[in-house]
């Protein structure tokens, strides 16, 4: 049997303190996590977006180390080991990955990577080992892109947060087939908040998937992870999410990139679970000719209030941003999107567009696009489109009329809807990505 | 037995009485056509048969293979062996031909369509090969959608093929790799209903039926040399 960790429950300096000492850290990240704590209890909540009263700060379990890390699928605990299986982890390992970490509540419990990736000197660790392998290179990177300062939650995960991954590709490395760490949010009550940083270097290329997913509880939870890129010249980093949390999490979310010249950062969020969820990554083109695109997709259900976004901020000349999102919604969901470029003065020749796509699915479900695009200089091209629709009557019956049965019919016209974004996943990803929304499909239905 | 009967068929659509009592029968493995003016209730006719929510039977039953469907979802008849080209294909974003046709393949059970074999065939018999990948008539030109409708009859060999206008807008060529695609159908045992405003094809498919349908009935029914008197004189004056 495993041994569990976990602190008290409910935000003080001796919680945090207490998660410091667990993890044996150097002295600046206990300063920083004081400061944060310091911060986020004066910051303003949130003026935007769902309402967050649910969420009971006291009460939640900031730190609960569940399961001891191990070196192979077979020694973790078996609940564990058959939801991984389930989820398929050790297969895309075996044939899909060059690297995979799994964290369970506050700890990444296995990692593996491929010889091969770790010869060309790509460090892909849990937070905790990466800060103690190598200090200063974490501290280098940890909370540059997002300050605790930035918000609520920025503060609230700079004080508390714990596990996650520290990726670091050497220049002129091309890391060929993708990273991925997976996020399971295992304990009741308790809430989970990992930190993820990839570094690419001027001229290397990597892709890291993020996939999510708990076992539902009653009772209100809280992740709020924080994902830092930092792509060098003409670095290219593609970071994909998948998001499957169970109906009772909070999922507030920083996600921050900084593209220096001719660096390309794309984001893939694909939002399927949660309760409420705040998402908006954001691509900073700090170096001319930096390039950003920003693709997301929705499937809000009953009962969930998806608020969305991407943000592009051009801060170069001939920086330029794509932020496209389909969604769909159904029951009395909400969807939220939120698109914001902003040129700055110096940013001459920028290039954005964004594009907002909704399909509702039923009469009570709702949704909004609030685009902000502002230009502090006129040597730009923007462009913004936004669309609301429903399911033809006209093409469901074409559909039928093949034989499909209704069920079959909707579900793929759904699929039809978001095939843009889903292309963009790898093909194992948006085959299950595929069959998730056929399930819960088949369950929105019902 | 007849492959479809349709008795004294009864169709409204937005709260209008079109179809007053239709009668018609197509026989297996025959090639039938149906004619009437613009607004006479063709394409009414053969959505009610394929089972179009929006086009609902008052009266009357529709028999397939000697069992009734009047009342089954648009699905169950197709399951059954019913196809419908639309004289109007509707765009559908995302979705390809191919996985339609493989999603509706799968459905006829086994042995009745081996859609890896038959699809790329499907698609040099339609010459759509340019086509094949592209989205569901999404930017498809008018020729192009009769095509693919065709293509997906050719495929799915349906027991009974109700085919809206597939030879409007078609060009010269067009037209007879349409015709030939129908008498393929026809020679396989489908039984086919070509509804349309021109001889030209029913020339190189001459129908066993033709059938005309004016002011919610069957007008008159005779053989090719109607659709011919019809191309001449016009409806009234053939009925006068
Ligand atoms: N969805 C609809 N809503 C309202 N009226 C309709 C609808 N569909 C058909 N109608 C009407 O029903 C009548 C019959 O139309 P239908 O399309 O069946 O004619 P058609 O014989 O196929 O004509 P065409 O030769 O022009 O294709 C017309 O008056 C048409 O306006
Ligand atoms: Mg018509």
């Amino acid at each position: 049997m495993n041994q569990k960790t976990a602190l008290q429950r409910g935000l003080s300096q001796r919680v945090v303190e207490g998660i410091s000492r667990e993890k044996g850290e150097p002295r600046w990240m206990l300063e920083l996590r004081l400061r944060s704590l310091e911060l986020f209890q004066r910051l303003p909540k949130p003026n935007f977006g769902p309402d967050l009263s649910e969420i009971d700060l006291s009460d939640l379990a900031y730190y609960v180390r569940s399961v001891e890390p191990v070196k192979s699928w077979d020694e973790l605990p078996e609940e564990i080991k058959r939801t991984f299986d389930e989820l398929g982890l050790p297969e895309a390992e075996r044939e899909a990955l060059a690297g995979l970490g799994a964290q369970v509540d506050s700890e990444v419990v296995y990692r593996s990577i491929l010889e091969e990736v770790r010869a060309q000197g790509v460090i892909f660790l849990p937070m905790e080992e990466a800060l103690k392998k190598h200090p200063e290179l974490v501290r280098q990177y940890f909370m540059r892109a997002i300050p605790p300062e930035d918000n609520l939650f920025s503060a609230l995960h700079g004080a508390v947060w714990s596990g996650g991954t520290f990726v670091w590709v050497p220049e002129g490395v091309e890391v060929k087939i993708p990273l991925q760490g997976y996020f399971r949010m295992q304990t009741a009550g308790a809430g989970q908040f990992e930190h993820t940083i990839v570094v690419a270097e001027p001229g290397s290329s990597v892709h890291y998937i993020e996939g999510c997913s708990a076992p539902r509880y009653t009772k209100a939870v809280l992740h709020s992870g924080m994902v830092e890129v930092f792509a060098k010249q003409g670095a290219h980093v593609r970071f994909t999410t998948i998001q499957n949390w169970s109906r009772n999490v909070y999922n507030l979310n920083n996600k921050r990139a900084i593209a220096e010249a001719e660096a390309k950062v794309d984001w893939v969020s694909g939002s399927l679970g949660s309760k409420v969820t705040m998402l908006y990554p954001t691509t900073i083109l700090a170096g001319p000719g930096a390039k950003t695109e920003n693709l997301g997709f929705a499937f809000a259900r009953d009962g969930q209030h998806l608020d969305l976004g991407a943000r592009a901020i051009h801060l170069a000349p001939e920086t330029s941003s794509r932020l496209v999102s389909r969604s769909v919604v159904q029951g009395d969901a909400k969807a939220v999107f939120r698109g914001k470029v902003h040129v700055a003065p110096q940013a001459k020749g920028a290039r954005g567009h964004v594009e907002c796509s909704t399909l509702l699915l039923s009469p009570e479900a709702k949704t909004e696009t609030i685009p902000t695009l502002n230009a502090e200089t006129d040597q730009v091209e923007l462009a913004h489109e936004a669309t609301v629709g429903r399911i033809s009557q006209e093409s469901l019956f074409y559909l039928m009329s093949r034989g499909l049965s209704q069920q079959e019919a909707m579900s793929l016209i759904v699929n039809g809807f978001v095939s843009p974004i889903l292309k963009e996943i790898p093909l194992e990803y948006s085959l299950e990505l595929k069959r998730l929304l056929e399930m819960s499909f088949q369950g929105a239905l019902g | 037995m007849k492959a479809l009967e349709a008795e004294n068929l009864h169709v409204s659509v937005a709260g209008r009485l079109i179809l007053k009592g239709v009668d018609l029968a197509l026989e297996k493995g025959k090639v039938h056509a149906l004619m009437g003016p613009n607004g006479s209730g063709k394409s009414t006719l053969a959505f009610a048969l394929a089972g179009h929510p929006e086009y609902p039977i008052h009266q009357g039953r529709i028999l397939l293979s000697g069992e009734e469907i009047t009342h089954l979802p648009p699905d169950q008849r197709a399951k059954r062996g019913l196809f419908l080209a639309f004289q109007y294909p509707p765009e559908v974003e995302g979705v390809r031909l191919r996985e339609l046709m493989r999603l509706a393949c799968g459905d006829q059970g086994q042995g009745f369509c081996d859609f890896m074999e038959r699809y790329p065939q499907a698609v040099r018999r339609l010459h759509m090969e340019d086509l094949a990948e592209r989205e569901l008539n999404v930017g498809f030109s008018g020729g192009e959608k009769k095509r693919s409708e065709l293509l997906q009859a050719w495929l799915l060999r349906p027991k009974v093929a109700l085919l809206d206008e597939p030879d409007s807008g078609v060009d010269v060529d067009g037209v007879r790799v349409i015709a030939d695609t129908i008498r393929e159908l026809a020679d396989s045992g489908t039984a086919v209903l070509v509804i349309t405003h021109y001889p030209r094809v029913l020339e190189y498919v001459p129908p066993a039926r033709v059938f005309v349908l004016e002011e919610g009935r069957i007008s008159q029914e005779g053989g090719p040399e109607l659709a011919r008197a019809i191309e001449k004189k016009g409806f009234k004056v053939v009925k006068g």
